[in-house]
């Protein structure tokens, strides 16, 4: 995750994050429990189920975040797509910031 | 004109041009002490009109006073205050002296008792707000400032269309809920909703405010979507049309801040995405929807404003804004980091926090009016929001990798202004009632039982689980999301260029066929008459020699002769 110049911070060590998966697991698994003891009123049938919550967020989710890659994969352009190549008066702080983000890019996402 | 007909904006009017005027501590004690004289003013007017003013044949009503109108007032003083603490040190004088004329407008809308001042506050944010987009300094934000004056002008004719289709066809200038039945209603609430970046001009919004500085944003932010926010509520209540509106809104916002890297594009996209829970609120129409609508604008300008607060001192510290090249900065960006997960939380409406209390009003007005689709899909936005606001927003500035970055945290005006917002975004969570009766209804709604916190800790973390596990498919590209504005942007450009080079290729062939006649004309002209600078040499034209006096007299004998036949037959 981190550079390794100077010793990692104590929140990005590895040991750490496995502890904040776990501990995130534990409450998660609360969460959905916690429903044999909290009473959830439904309005529609379906959203009273044990665990809709859960499910819903999660799929719905992982359906928007799917869409958005598809339409991604049509709507995305580089950022200086609109640039005018001719003219000065185009994104002169984009293509700034396009020359340092060719630089980055080394160091990936 | 009698003192209570002045409108609270007066006071920021007059704060611009005394910003322009004055320097130093003189300069920040205006910024400073104006929002809270309007904020006194606000609460200073009665409900009712305060009184007409004959302009023209109208009876024009400057100030009109309601609990609703106070309410979005309120919220804008508050706004304009905090937002001048945030800028002061930075933004220059220019840029905060149009804030505060963007902010007037703002105030005026609230107060306008009839359509005609509504539309002149109206224009007044628009100027102002493309001065404040301008005030980006840099051509980017120039070009952006010029699209987005075109837009809100065309907005502004469209809506005064309509104003002046309704005051021919009612004879009534006022202010007061319709539906959009006719052409005039119909170009009223597309006026209205340009200005609140309904479809299909969305694009607007995230094409300019990203571009201003990054004190201006956080003033783009507040105002204009939510005086169309204001507008709709007084003036299309329960207009089925802004149902549908709202909830293209929600996912539109949703999807498009999921595909941006840019951090404040990705906040301006989530402006869309809240604005559409409002639209669509107006939609239902009920009080309790109203109330939600209202409650939820209240909250959303002060978390948005937070996260655009948080999202400008980190482009301020570091110079820059895509999620590419940020990253880790909570390791000396400590408060900045804070203030940035509340206001994250609120705009997932997190139980514990402003959004949870307002926005959770409009879910609950669908309930009641049995839309069960409704329903559903804002509970399926309010899991997409902590997606694409909540949780990736913080994540991608402030964790995600190492970028190497090590800016220093805010500056104290900065942080001070965020620890405010920050305090009432948890405040209003925490203490629902404060904010409750400010609405424009009756509040009969608990926010808090057991089981509507379990059923939102169950979505929300969850879609919270959803995010890491999808994060390698999140993964950002340095791209920009094509949108509706590519149809102006790029479409008609090209079909512009297209019709120039039909039109040059159609005149240059006009051009050649000219070219041809007179070259034509001309090859007759030299044979009969000659070349004209060869006067009195041989190469005469046919008709220019010196005929002999004979060939003269045959001619003119044979002419005689035919005229003497012609006279006898």
């Amino acid at each position: 995750m981190a550079n390794q110049d100077e010793p990692l911070h104590w929140l990005v060590r590895p040991a750490t994050i496995r502890k904040l998966w776990i501990g995130l697991s534990i409450v998660l698994a609360a969460v959905v429990l916690a429903q044999t003891v909290v009473y959830i009123k439904g309005y529609f049938g379906v959203d009273a189920w044990f665990g809709f919550g859960a499910v819903y967020g999660f799929v719905c989710c992982m359906l928007m975040v799917l869409v958005a890659k598809l339409l991604g994969l049509v709507l995305k352009r580089p950022q200086d797509y609109y640039d005018d190549p001719d003219k000065d008066t185009g994104h002169g702080q984009d293509a700034g910031q396009k020359m340092s983000g060719t630089e980055e890019r080394g160091n990936g996402a | 004109m009698a003192l209570e007909m002045l409108s609270p904006a007066l006071i920021l009017l007059l704060a611009a041009v005394l910003i322009g005027l004055l320097k130093g501590h003189a300069r920040t004690a205006v910024v400073l002490v104006a929002p809270l004289l309007t904020l006194w003013a606000v609460w200073q007017i009665p409900d009712g009109v305060q009184g007409t003013v004959k302009f023209l044949s109208y009876y024009i009503e400057p100030v009109e006073g309601s609990p609703l109108r106070r309410l979005f007032a309120t919220v804008f003083a508050i706004m304009v205050f905090v937002g001048g603490l945030y800028a002061y040190r930075v933004a220059r004088w220019y840029e905060l002296a149009a804030a505060f004329a963007y902010a007037a407008g703002a105030v005026g809308v609230c107060f306008a008792g009839d359509l005609i001042t509504l539309f002149l506050y109206w224009e007044l944010m628009a100027l102002f707000s493309t001065i404040v987009v301008w005030c980006g300094g840099t051509p980017a934000a120039r070009a952006a400032g010029i699209r987005y004056a075109i837009m809100h002008l065309l907005g502004g004719v469209v809506l005064k269309v309509g104003i002046e289709g309704v005051v021919v066809g009612t004879g009534s200038i006022q202010i007061q809920p319709m539906l959009a039945t006719d052409f005039s209603t119909w170009m009223i609430l597309i006026g209205i909703l340009i200005n609140a970046a309904a479809p299909p001009v969305s694009a607007w919004l995230a094409d300019a405010y990203p571009e201003s500085s990054s004190t201006g944003s956080v003033f783009l932010s507040a105002f204009t979507t939510k005086t169309a926010v204001l507008a709709l509520i007084l003036l299309f209540p329960g207009e089925p049309v802004l149902v549908g509106v709202g909830l293209f809104m929600v996912m539109y916002g949703i999807i498009y801040a999921l595909l941006e890297n840019d951090i404040r594009r990705i906040l301006a996209y989530s402006i869309v995405n809240q604005v559409g829970f409002m639209v669509c609120a107006v939609g239902i129409g009920t009080q309790m929807a109203l109330n939600g609508a209202a409650a939820h604008a209240f909250a959303h300008i002060i978390y948005k404003a937070l996260l655009f607060m948080s999202a400008g001192v980190v482009i301020y510290r570091t110079g820059k804004s895509k999620c590419t090249e940020l990253g880790g900065l909570f390791r000396t960006m400590p408060l900045t980091t804070v203030c940035g997960i509340v206001g994250a939380l609120a705009i997932s409406s997190f139980p514990l926090t402003s959004g949870f209390t307002t926005k959770s009003m409009i879910s609950q007005a669908a309930v009641d009016e049995n839309l069960v689709w409704v329903y559903m899909l804002l509970t399926a936005a309010s899991a997409g929001v902590f997606l694409h606001a909540g949780i990736k927003f913080p994540w991608f500035v402030f964790f995600q990798r190492d970028s190497g970055l090590r800016p220093k945290d805010a500056p104290w005006n900065m942080g001070l202004s965020m620890i405010l917002f920050a305090g009432l975004c948890i405040l209003l969570g925490v203490f629902p009632e404060l904010l409750y009766p400010l609405l424009p209804y009756p509040v009969d709604y608990v926010p808090y039982t057991a089981g509507k916190v379990l059923f939102y800790l169950q979505l929300l973390l969850f879609s919270g689980l959803a995010f890491f596990v999808l994060l390698p498919l999140m993964k950002r590209t340095e791209t920009i999301s094509l949108d509706t504005d590519w149809l102006w942007r790029r479409a008609a450009p090209a079909l512009i260029g297209l019709i120039e080079r039909l039109l040059g290729s159609l005149g240059e062939l006009v051009a050649r066929g000219r070219v041809r006649v007179q070259r034509f004309s001309q090859r007759i002209a030299v044979r009969y008459l000659g070349q004209p600078h060869t006067a009195d040499r041989e190469e005469r034209g046919v008709f220019a020699r010196s005929w002999p006096i004979g060939t003269t007299a045959l001619w003119i004998a044979g002419l005689l002769s035919a005229y003497v036949l012609l006279y006898y037959l």
